[in-house]
Parts: C-alpha cells; structure tokens; sequence
C-alpha cells in the first residue's frame, strides 16, 4: 500500500480507467485493460461499449472476466458474432475507439513486445505473443497501454516488435505516471505523475532518455468511489 | 450426412501420425475430451493449428505429440504462460517445437480464405511488426484498385478439423451457440471433420446467433457429454476457471505434468 491507503497497482488501475470517456467503444485485452475499461462502465463511463476478441460486443459483465470467452461476456452482450467478423468488420474497418492493450517491453514510440524476451530463435522467456495486439493497436482511433514501469519493461531497444500503435493519439499509463505520443516523430513523453511520484522516479524506471513535458501533471489520487468500485470488482 | 460414433472410433479412423489437425474454440466449446483420445491413441509428428493454444495444446505439446504449432496466443487467459508450450520452445523438451506464428486477425482470415476455397486472405494487419520477418506466410500484396498496400496471409487448410458443439441431430446436422469463434471457418477449410456434441436430440431448436452445420459438411460426429471440460459448453456448463488456475501450478514441473497426465488423461 502507498501513502494514503491505496496501491501503486490501485492507482495505475484508475488513471488507465480515467482515459475512457463515456459511449467510447472499447476493445480491451485480457487482464489489467479489462479490468480498467469494466472500472470505467461502473463510473464514469455507464454506457462505454466493451467488445471483446472472442466476437462479443457490448459485454456488461457483473463480475471482471478471467478469459476473454467467460460466458459472460456472451450473456451480457448485445451481439455475439465470429471471431473472423471482430477483427475484419469491427476492427479493421474502423468501428473501435480506443484499443486497450498491455505488453511485457514498450520502446520510446510506444511499440509494443509480447512475443519473447532474448532472440526470437532461441528466447529466454517465450511470451504468448500477437493475439489481436497487432491489429488492435493499428487500427483503433486512439490506443491505451497500461503496464508497470520498470527498466525491464521500458527497453531502448525491444527483443522483438509484436504491435505498433498507429496515427492516433496513445497514452502510456504505469503505476509511476502518464506518458504520451508527442507531435511529430510520436517520441512518448511524461505528461503525469501519480501523486507522491517524482520525474527523477519515472527516469530512473525508464531505458531510455526520458522526454517530460514542460509542466508536469500531478495526477489526483484514487477517490473513495474510485476504490470501492475497483476493490469491490477484485474482491 | 455424418457418421455418429464413438470418440474412440472417430479418431482412429481421422487422425493420422504427421496430419495438420485443427483443435478449435475460442475459449468457449474447446474440445479437450477429443484431445485427450487422440493422445491416448498415442499420435505423433502432428501439426496442430489453433489460434489460442491454450491449455489443451499445452498438454497435447507437453506429452510430445507435436512437432509444429501455428498459432496466434500461446498463453493460459488471466493466469500466466502455458509451461509446457514453453518448455519445448525454450528447451526442446519433450521434443522441440517449430513456431509459425500470426497475428488473431491473420489466423481467422487464414481460415476464411480455406473455408472459401481461395488461396489466401487479404488484410490490413501486422503493420511495423517483425511477425513478417520471422513468419514465412505474411507477405504484402498491392491492391489492383487502389494502390494501397496490404497483407497477405495463405489459406489454412487442415487435413481434420475438430470442434464441440452442444447438439447435433440423428441425421449428424450440428448447432452450437454462444461464443462460435472461428468454428465454421475452420471445419470448412478442412478436408475432414469431427465434431464432438454434448447430446444428440431429435430436432435442432433454432436458436439466435448460432451456427448450424449441415451433416453434409462434417465427416464424423461423437457424442461426448463434458468433452469442453474444462472449457464450456453455454446452456450445458461453466468455465472452470478455478482448473484453468490451477493448470498453472500442475504444468510447471515435468514430472507432475507428466503423472497428472497418466492419472487424469492417459488413463
């Protein structure tokens, strides 16, 4: 637990749920995305539509998913249809607004590795790899990525390359801050840090020389409705 | 019209040493029951093709029955890694695996292109990745239209396809519902079928959003009542995500993965 009664992990859950905005159509990944978009439906965004790969569209889940196929997430939906039909009508052809994704690396661009740590041929850790990642990230209007910050995650160099965000506004949000796709050559910079998080902190976490914005954010702590609604979900 | 038999019988008269089998269910109607015979039927050298491995490739891969994995995610869903898929990708054990790897969208449009009887499928995908570096079968195309560049990925055509579905009727006609994943796609890309079925009633109900197969498209249907344990069969069962959990802690040592397979699986 951090200072005042929440965690890094709490805090990072909320900020990612924060960049949802209400009638967004959301596709999220298994896990952290998920669990940040389902946040996001019991708050401030009631009526955020949650498609998910297995060909669910409009989930309302009563309690968080573990897999992306619970029977759930087919129950609640208000359309149920092929996986083939997600991705070529749905995503490809523009029907997502904000593509929710997690990754094992993430370089300065916001590249994205879930594939394997070391080389490809013979990998020390041999990750899951693409899933929907590659297309989620091209063609989604905006693209989310949350994972923890450390300098084994944000890597100069990536191992290998699974999913490169496309043309539309990304943020990065960790468990230390904010960061986001910059005009121009789309370099990430640190546009937030959570309370209680200096810049030198997110620098230290980061494999790379850090771009930090003129006036850095302070991003306010999890409210108490915040923390009910997640703790409750996670219970 | 399908043959309705046994499992035990189905598979031996489908599934051959060195065949590129499909195993498909998009974490919904997983046909672990027919997994497991085939393994018990002691198949070797396979090519097994699924876009989510999942845990039932995993013990399929674990007890050596693989040499080739095409596939899209290679993961245990909200648990962690698949151990055995790991251990022989990392170590070769208890044979090495090849890899041929796909974004979910290539998969599922590899499908459509075999079900439709084209030799490949056109897509906006695997932009900037270094899939197309490591995966011989991503490629571009330029469209004749309008210049834009796209993805190409072949056909998928595998020689036996296998799937569960809640019914089938005595003429072998098949009707699953809930999550259908990519199932139709991949029974007809394939050159022979096995569908797995909880029951076998005397009329198919309509149902909303479901996917019928005439019997005339699949080779032989087995009626295997719990053959998606631990995955689901909707209207029949649940996902048992506490097994899916504890999956984690069983296959991460060869020597436990490898007795709970003799004891619950082998027989």
């Amino acid at each position: 637990m951090a200072e005042g009664g929440y965690s890094a992990d709490e805090m990072m859950t909320v900020a990612a749920a924060r960049r949802l905005a209400d009638g967004d159509v959301c596709l999220a990944g298994i896990g952290l995305p998920s669990l940040a978009a389902n946040l996001a439906r019991r708050l401030h965004a009631p009526e955020c539509v949650l498609v998910y790969e297995s060909g669910t569209i409009g989930s309302k889940p009563r309690v968080p998913p573990l897999s992306i196929g619970d029977g759930e997430l087919a129950d609640t939906a208000d359309a149920v249809v092929s996986v083939p039909e997600i991705f070529n009508y749905w995503l490809q052809a523009g029907r997502i607004d904000v593509g929710f994704l997690g990754a094992a690396q993430i370089d300065r661009h916001a590249a994205l590795n879930t594939t394997v740590i070391g080389p490809y041929e013979s990998p020390t850790v041999r990750l899951p790899g693409a899933g929907g990642a590659p297309e989620i990230a091209s063609s989604a209007r905006r693209v989310i990525v949350v994972l923890r910050h450390s300098l084994r995650a944000f890597v100069e160099r990536l191992d290998f390359r699974t999913s490169v965000p496309g043309d539309g506004p990304t943020a990065v949000i960790t468990d230390l801050g904010v960061l986001e796709a910059g005009p121009g050559d789309r370099e990430l910079i640190l546009t937030a840090v959570h309370q209680g998080v200096a810049v030198d902190d997110v620098r230290a976490a980061t494999g790379w020389d850090l771009r930090v914005a003129p006036a850095v954010d302070v991003t306010p702590p999890p409210a108490t409705a915040e923390l009910d609604a997640l703790r409750a979900m996670t219970a | 019209m399908a043959e309705i038999t046994t499992l035990a019988e189905a598979v031996a008269g489908l599934v051959g040493d060195g065949d590129l089998v499909a195993l498909e269910g998009f974490t919904h109607l997983i046909p672990f029951a027919a997994a497991h015979e085939i393994l018990r039927q002691g198949r070797r050298r396979l090519t097994l093709a699924r876009m989510t491995p999942d845990v039932i490739y995993d013990q399929m891969i674990g007890m050596g029955a693989a040499e080739r994995l095409i596939f899209s995610w290679g993961g245990n869903p909200g648990v962690g890694s698949l151990h055995r898929l790991r251990d022989a990708v990392e170590r070769g054990w208890p044979v090495p695996l090849a890899l041929e790897e796909h974004s979910h969208a290539g998969m599922a449009n590899r499908y459509v292109a075999g079900a439709s009887g084209l030799p490949m499928a056109v897509l906006r995908g695997y932009r900037g990745t270094d899939l197309g570096r490591v995966t011989p079968t991503v490629a571009t195309v330029t469209c004749p239209f309008t210049g834009e560049e796209l993805t190409a990925v072949p056909a998928l055509n595998p020689d036996l396809t296998v799937v569960h579905a809640q019914q089938a009727d005595r003429q072998g006609n098949v009707q699953l519902w809930g999550i259908t994943g990519v199932q139709r796609e991949a029974v007809l890309a394939a050159t022979r079928s096995l569908v797995t079925v909880e029951e076998v009633v005397d009329r198919l109900e309509p149902r909303s959003g479901s996917v019928v197969l005439p019997g005339w498209v699949v080779t032989v249907v087995a009626v295997v009542p719990g053959g998606a344990h631990p995955s689901y069969a909707s209207g029949y069962s649940t996902r048992d995500n506490a097994f899916y959990r504890d999956w984690d802690a069983i296959s991460r040592q060869r020597e436990r993965f490898t007795s709970w397979m003799r004891e619950h699986v082998l027989g």
